[in-house]
């Protein structure tokens, strides 16, 4: 037992969060920015901080994670980190040459007060940013919010690039939202088929899942570039796939450049996808071809081959509003009970939606914003289930609780794939879909009895 | 278009070209931390090490909190550990460091979690000190554990939340509970570093000596500075148990409350990672009189070596001839597997930026399997770990290591007790036995050998690109960056996977290992056929 001390006992904490299920907001923001192309992300505060961010995405994707940091010591803490960050820019765009910088904030530089825009100005006016090349920014204390808002703010700050000119270029905005690489490059793909130019943005796929060729790029061929970013302003429409991830940034281009916006769930599972597929078909004006019809129908036909492995079983289920949501609501139309659903980060809106989407589930549903895997583990001590999705950490709980698991989140730091094969729309919730029925049909091979170990099951 | 066939390069024209692209000052600060190493009329040549990171210059360094949380105090296995400050820092560090644990009989174990104050953006503006005394109290409530420690984080600092003071209050009121507090705020010092040193000196003021109650056993020791990642103290274990060697504590791999609490009684210390942990070492000297040395268990012949070392000290006939047994008996398995990889290792070479004394230690294991390090460097050590020990009078002591408290620590009173007679001591030295040193990694390093302090991202690349290594070791950060360049990379701070490689058994582990690496199949298909012959040469046809 490796949880052994979890008791089935609940207690209600105020103060101890035990076994996070989120993190801060750097590290969504440092995934944000690689997801620029030819952009060097930069941590505005103690090293320490921008070490742990490119670890933790290192493991999770297996990739180069380059960024920067403006190494606070004692001093820059008491005086201010404005001489570290200039320092910085100018050594970065001397050393790496990016396209662009994109700084974020973290708990220290936040605390001191450290002021970005004005630090940008001063590094304009000593030079320190070649011409054409560019530094955005973006606030994220960690002491607000999680790594979903950080993501989202970044986010925000691209969107902020745009550049009205007055002329609609007929692209649609996509704003993914934190879905893997091979999510992005999933949402291409369909909006290729659909004939829709789009600006997606951020976009890491090509950037975190690129190729061994014996050549080490620190900007690699993917990612939105600047120039897009500034045309986003002038595109018809945008949409924006989760609240938490990306409804910020489409609300500003709706606000200040009258870009439209629809804020849709994340294209996860089959209704959320075909709202996705709908909306993109009316703001581009296109008809929905064969090809995409033809998907939906290979996963609705899975769906049913395979229902009954499905029917009724308790799934617990922990990771980020936006993905929980749409999983919510792919897993109660598989007709499985979500019974115990958990984010780390905060926000009422998440609790009513879950309860809204498992208003017919006939059993109790625990629903819990801003809490921790702590509880979610003695939740499920109290009422067991038949499979727990979620990121590396519950390997833990299923361990100790023998329950059949699914890796979905972020981050999973033991396997391999999650950057490769999307789960996004249709083809990614097939493949959700196969790996939930694989981990629940070799529970079934592994329990049964000799008797009713079957070939055909 | 074929390029010319190119002169090994020269240790200075490898250096000049690291440093080419810098701006000046940038240039002039790293020229000081790259060092070729030749030696000067007998004196090992100096090196600027411990100084400041630079600022957007993509460090391989982390924290003060990740020294002193991170690698001193996580692999202890039964005291709760309570990250104060906004999430991510607790978070980052929970399980990613591959310390392995065993509950033990007494099943305490709190590795596997994670426990924070999540401070939140009211606690930064009215103080955190309430949250954290509600937090203490709450991890007492649920788990009732021996004691209870805090770590401040970046925030916590800059707030000036009194953090030991409210771990005082709080050990007062619970009684059997020992709470204790690290000011190792990420931005004190200049990298991990600092983060040992606090930890140990509250290691050494909180819990080191507190349990007078005696311990069995002959030959006893503590063995410092190992961390038991990928299973590396299991193996000494067992290693040091076959001798008839008593372990008291290990600071700190699966170690216990009581293993540190009790570690006064050792008659040695045997220090592994000196740069984490030479200060545990010197004030359980002075202190209790107990002796140190450094040893290293990485590597079958350094592992014989550190064994002999031990027994020496306690100079009883009995151990001196079990350690003996021992090694025959460990030997013939090693050899057997060296043999094995010998005519595929031997003649590679390999680059090692490692945290502190790994980037020393690991260089005996490629040794053994005939492998020239060419390029070694340390993340965080400071001079003595480079130059020698003896170079610690002349160090020069700058603002960010005056932020690092030195504690006076003096004789105990009742119970410093010299292990040694003054006699016994000159004896030994006279058989050139050295107590309470270390050499360093420069001496021991080939001539025009680079060793690069707090090496970064860019220098690496044109390391690999200049000298093509068979093999780099370094972290996760660094791991597919080095990778994408064709070569293959070993993580040795908290290894990928893998481990033991300490040891004996880890020996032939690492062996295995490395041979898997430099011979995988792999390194070979960068390039499809096309692109290796991309002229359309071949004749049309299937003849
Ligand atoms: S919580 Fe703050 S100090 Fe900790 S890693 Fe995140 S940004 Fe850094
Ligand atoms: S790698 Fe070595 S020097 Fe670094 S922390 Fe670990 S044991 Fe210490």
């Amino acid at each position: 037992m490796l949880l052994r001390h979890t008791p089935k006992e609940m207690t209600e904490r105020q103060a101890l969060t035990i076994n996070p299920a989120k993190t801060c907001q750097p590290i969504g923001a440092m995934y944000a920015a690689l997801g620029i192309h030819g952009c060097l992300p930069h941590s505005h505060g103690s090293q320490g901080c921008c070490a742990y961010h490119r670890s933790t995405l290192t493991r999770h994707y297996k990739e180069p994670i380059a960024a920067a940091t403006s190494s606070f010591t004692e001093g820059a803490s008491v005086f201010g980190g404005q001489a570290n960050l200039l320092q910085a820019i100018h050594n970065i765009f001397t050393v790496y040459e990016p396209e662009v910088i994109a700084v974020h904030t973290t708990c220290l530089s936040e605390t001191i007060g450290d002021d970005l825009k004005q630090i940008k100005r001063k590094a304009e006016e000593e030079g320190k940013i070649p011409k054409g090349k560019h530094v955005i920014g973006a606030n994220t204390p960690s002491y607000v919010g999680s790594h979903v808002s950080g993501f989202a703010s970044m986010t925000k700050a691209m969107a902020m690039c745009a550049q009205r000119t007055g002329k609609k270029n007929g692209r649609v905005n996509i704003i993914p939202g934190w879905v893997e690489p091979a999510d992005m490059e999933e949402l291409k793909r369909l909006t290729d088929l659909m004939g829709v130019k789009t600006i997606l943005f951020p976009d890491t796929s090509g950037v975190l899942n690129g190729p061994l060729s014996g050549e080490y790029q620190m900007f690699p061929q993917g990612g939105v570039t600047m120039a897009e970013l500034m045309a986003c302003g002038d595109s018809t429409g945008t949409l924006a796939l989760g609240e938490w991830c990306s409804a910020d940034a489409a609300r500003w281009l709706d606000a200040n450049c009258k870009v439209p916006c629809k804020v849709l769930e994340m294209p996860f599972g089959l209704a959320a996808t075909d709202r996705f597929i709908d909306a993109l078909r009316t703001v581009a004006g296109v008809a929905v071809p064969e090809a995409i019809i033809h998907e939906r129908g290979q996963l609705v036909d899975l769906i049913s081959d395979m229902h009954q492995y499905l029917f009724h079983k308790k799934v617990a289920l922990v990771g980020d509003p936006d993905q929980l949501i749409a999983m919510t609501e792919f897993l109660v139309s598989l007709d499985l009970w979500p019974v115990h659903v958990v984010t780390g980060t905060p926000g009422a809106k998440f609790e009513a939606r879950i309860r809204e989407l498992t208003r017919e589930v006939p059993c109790p549903v625990n629903v819990r914003a801003g809490g921790d895997m702590f509880l979610l583990h003695q939740w499920i001590k109290n009422e067991p289930v038949d499979l727990l999705v979620g990121n590396t950490y519950c390997k833990y709980i299923a361990r100790d609780e023998d329950i059949p698991y699914l890796r979905w989140g972020f981050p999973i730091l033991d396997r391999q794939g999650h950057q490769y094969f999307p789960t996004v729309a249709y083809k990614g919730a097939l493949r959700l879909l196969e790996k939930i029925l694989g981990v629940l049909m070799d529970r079934q091979d592994r329990d049964a009895p000799e008797q009713s170990f079957e070939l055909v099951m | 278009m074929a390029t010319p066939m190119s002169q090994p390069a020269s240790p200075a024209d490898v250096k000049a070209e690291l440093l080419k692209r810098y701006p000046a000052k940038v240039a002039r600060k790293r020229a000081k931390q790259i060092l070729i190493n030749e030696a000067q009329e007998n004196e090992t040549p100096e090196i600027l090490a411990n100084v400041r990171t630079i600022p957007g210059i993509i460090t391989m360094r982390g924290c003060t909190y990740a020294g002193c949380k991170g690698v001193v105090l996580g692999p202890s296995r039964d005291i709760v550990n309570i990250t104060h400050g906004p999430i991510g820092c607790g978070f980052y560090s929970w399980l990613t460091r591959r310390n392995q644990t065993d509950a033990g009989p007494d099943g305490e174990n709190y590795m596997t979690y994670c426990f924070s104050t999540d401070m939140q953006d009211s606690d930064i503006i009215f103080g955190g000190e309430k949250k954290l005394a509600a937090a203490i109290q709450e991890a007492y409530d649920l788990f009732h554990p021996k004691a209870i420690a805090v770590f401040a984080t970046c925030p916590v600092g800059l707030i000036g939340d009194d953090i030991h003071t409210v771990a005082k209050r709080m050990k007062e009121k619970f009684g059997d509970c020992n709470v204790f507090a690290f000011s190792c705020e990420g931005y004190k010092g200049v990298s991990q570093s600092a983060g040992h040193h606090i930890a140990n000196n509250q290691l050494f003021r909180h819990i080191v000596g507190v349990n007078d109650a005696p311990k069995e056993g002959r030959f006893k020791i503590n063995l410092l500075g190992e961390y038991n990642i990928g299973g590396d103290g299991f193996e000494i274990d067992r290693i040091l148990k076959k001798c008839g060697i008593t372990c008291l504590a290990t600071f700190s791999g699966n170690s216990t409350y009581d293993q540190f609490a009790s570690s006064h009684q050792a008659d040695l210390n045997a220090v592994m990672c000196h740069r984490s942990i030479n200060y545990v070492a010197d004030m359980l000297e002075t202190r209790f009189g107990i002796p140190w040395i450094k040893v290293n268990f990485i590597g079958a012949q350094a592992t014989a070596k550190s064994l002999r070392k031990i027994a020496q000290y306690f100079g009883d006939q009995e151990l001196l001839a079990r350690v003996e047994a021992v090694i025959a008996e460990e030997m013939p398995a090693v050899e057997k597997v060296q043999a094995e990889v010998l005519p595929r290792t031997s003649g590679k070479t390999a680059m090692l930026f490692v945290g502190g004394s790994r980037a020393h230690h690991y260089q005996e294991l490629f040794a053994e399997m005939g492998m020239k390090t060419i390029s070694a460097g340390y993340e965080f050590a400071h001079r003595d770990d480079y130059e020698g020990r003896q170079v610690l009078p002349h160090l020069e002591v700058d603002a960010d290591s005056r932020n690092i408290e030195e504690i006076e620590v003096t004789a105990d009173p009742g119970r410093f007790q010299p292990r040694k007679k003054p006699e016994e001591v000159q004896a030994l030295e006279a058989a050139g036995y050295r107590f309470k040193h270390y050499d360093g990694m420069i001496p021991e390093m080939d001539r025009g050998t680079l060793v690069v302090d707090d090496l970064n991202q860019y220098e690496a690349e044109k390391l690999v690109q200049i000298l093509k290594p068979d093999i780099f070791c370094a972290g996760i950060k660094e791991k597919y960056s080095i990778q994408k360049l064709g070569v293959p990379m070993k993580q040795l701070h908290s290894y990928d996977s893998g481990g033991p490689y300490a040891g004996f058994a880890g020996a032939i582990n690492f062996y295995r290992e490395i041979d898997r690496l430099v011979n995988s199949k792999v390194w070979g298909y960068m390039q499809a056929p096309w692109q290796k012959n991309p002229q359309l040469s071949a004749t049309f046809g299937w003849e």
